[in-house]
């Protein structure tokens, strides 16, 4: 049995991860009610708009100058295309019946899914990805933690207390809040709506791609499916978050990417479970946390109930 | 001398239902103008669409010499009309200095705000007193007078009222009667729509009656207080 306290380590990095994806699907959910299907893609071209930025650096870069040049690689991409899917798919179709959007999501995700397939050159297998190799540090004795992950515990907070006092302190995060209260006051207060739910889309996307370089760094290479499973546990985890609350998205992604790592390493060992254990059975367990978690609190864990919004 | 605010032939529709059948009528600086009307008459739809948020099939608004059709809402607070909506919409989670902030959203001059939330608090003193609290957790009344002193915060050349006592205890309604009354002494120009006839038309220097989407009586407040058809039909008496 491993020890406990690693697995712990592990499950935040990846819950950090899930919490990243999560905050776009929340924000714009928060705004204009939408589940961007397509966001767990947004996530995968930020991942090749970072291999990308990548490429053209000159060979021998060291990887700790790197990151940044991917990082803002995968941003640049990752917020050009949602805020295009924003102005070209989602505008026209605001008024639209929920499921017209919806189902639009759907295909902008196979359409973006079939564009980096075809376009991007040998992303027709896994590409490989600079991996952040060396050791790992070790804190607090045996506690081992990769670099990749260091990254991704070190990301998550920083992007989520900015996010924080954007929302709460800035007159665009003000206006931001307002909208998603009660979009047609806020437009009565001057405040110009669509660019809020363009912001709201680019912020979403810039952590997304935040995530993207966390995931390509940790496994070394991206794919262009890599979008589809990783997207979906993140939405996941905004819902048992509570969908609409950034707060609630990451604590989500925390306990998503916890009962995730806890269950391949212990279920096993729970008498009579034996065969329920193990990586192949993550999923059965993560979602039916969230099965769980929708029948006592269908609003999530700090969501509010639609009726307490009005 | 030309009104400040000028509809003509204003015509609205929600599908192929028309809530506006062509009303016209204007707002003079200085002025209140009273529309009453019963649930369904078109007054909400009239001031939606004058504050750009719904688009008319047909019609000009003037707004102090500018035409306004076209214009989205966001721009339209900009040159200087501002509406308190029915039913209140105040922003709940937000409290009300942040509330009353935003109604100011627009400008930029600090200091100028600042004296703008200090006098919302001179004129409601509940608000100043909770100013921490989130909005949501207002009573109703409490909750106008939050809504009517965030229009006011944008400095309007108009403001635009629906339905400010609607919901209110007696109290509460006379208050905010009585705040009319003030903005009004103060040169306040202010379009108010209400279910209350008798309170709207005594402080009206003109009024109209809407009915169905149309304009079915026009005058002074007085003249319609005193209308035999006003009296029977938004009064109550026989």
């Amino acid at each position: 049995m491993n020890e406990l306290p690693q697995q712990l380590a592990d499950g935040l990095a990846l819950g950090a991860l899930y919490g990243l994806i999560a905050i776009g699907y929340t924000m714009v959910y928060g705004i204009v009610q939408l589940i961007n299907f397509a966001h767990g893609e947004i996530f995968m071209v930020g991942g090749f708009g970072a291999l990308s930025a990548y490429t053209i650096l000159p060979d021998g870069t060291s990887l700790l100058l790197a990151i940044p040049v991917m990082l803002i690689g995968g941003a640049v991409v990752s917020v050009a295309v949602a805020t295009a899917a924003e102005r070209f798919a989602y505008r026209p179709l605001r008024g639209a019946p929920r499921l017209a959007p919806l189902i639009t999501a759907i295909g902008l995700s196979i359409v973006l899914q079939q564009l980096v397939w075809g376009f991007y050159p040998g992303a027709k297998s896994p590409v490989s990805f600079p991996e952040f190799t060396g050791d790992s540090f070790q804190i607090l004795g045996s506690l081992h933690i990769s670099r990749a992950d260091a990254f991704v515990l070190a990301a998550a907070p920083l992007c989520m207390l900015a996010l924080g006092v954007f929302v709460s302190k800035s007159r665009s995060g003000r206006a931001m809040q307002a909208t998603a209260q009660d979009p047609d006051t806020a437009k009565l207060m001057g405040i110009n709506t669509d660019r809020i739910i363009v912001m709201a889309f680019a912020i979403g996307a810039a952590f997304a791609a935040v995530a993207a370089v966390a995931e390509g760094l940790d496994k070394g290479q991206i794919r262009f499916e890599m979008g589809f499973l990783l997207g979906l546990k993140a939405f996941t985890a905004a819902v048992l978050g509570g969908i609409g609350n950034i707060y609630g998205a990451m604590i989500g992604g925390v306990l998503l990417g916890l009962a995730e790592t806890l269950s391949i390493a212990y279920v096993e060992h729970i008498p009579g479970m034996a065969q329920f254990g193990g990586g192949a059975w993550k999923d059965i367990w993560v979602f039916s946390l969230l099965i769980l978690v929708l029948l006592f609190r269908p609003q999530g864990l700090i969501g509010q109930r639609v009726a307490d919004r009005a | 001398m030309t009104a400040l605010l000028e509809v003509e032939d204003l015509r609205v529709a929600y599908g192929k239902i028309e809530a506006v059948k062509g009303i016209s009528f204007s707002v003079e600086a200085g002025q209140v103008v009273s529309l009453i009307g019963t649930n369904g008459a078109g007054k909400t739809t009239t001031l939606r669409t004058l504050s750009g948020l719904i688009k008319p099939t047909s019609g000009k608004i003037t707004f102090d010499g500018q035409v306004l059709n076209g214009i989205p809402a966001h721009k339209v607070v900009s040159l200087g009309m501002a509406h308190s909506p029915e039913g209140r919409h105040i922003f709940p989670k937000l409290t009300i200095a942040e509330n009353l902030q935003l109604g100011a959203f627009l400008r930029k001059d600090k200091d100028g705000i600042e004296k703008d939330i200090q006098r919302a608090y001179d004129l409601f003193p509940i608000l100043g007193e909770r100013r921490k609290q989130a909005a949501g957790t207002l009573s109703g009344g409490e909750q106008q007078m939050l809504a009517m002193g965030r229009a006011l915060m944008s400095q309007p050349k108009l403001l635009m009222l629906d339905e400010p006592s609607m919901g209110l205890s007696p109290i509460m309604m006379q208050k905010i009667m009585e705040t009319i009354a003030t903005l009004k002494a103060e040169g306040m120009t202010i379009l108010l729509i209400e279910q209350n006839a008798q309170a709207a038309l005594s402080l009206a220097d003109h009024g109209y009656v809407l009915e169905v989407g149309k304009i079915k009586l026009s005058g002074t407040g007085q003249d319609l207080l005193h209308d035999d058809e006003v009296r029977k039909t938004y009064l109550g008496e026989d």
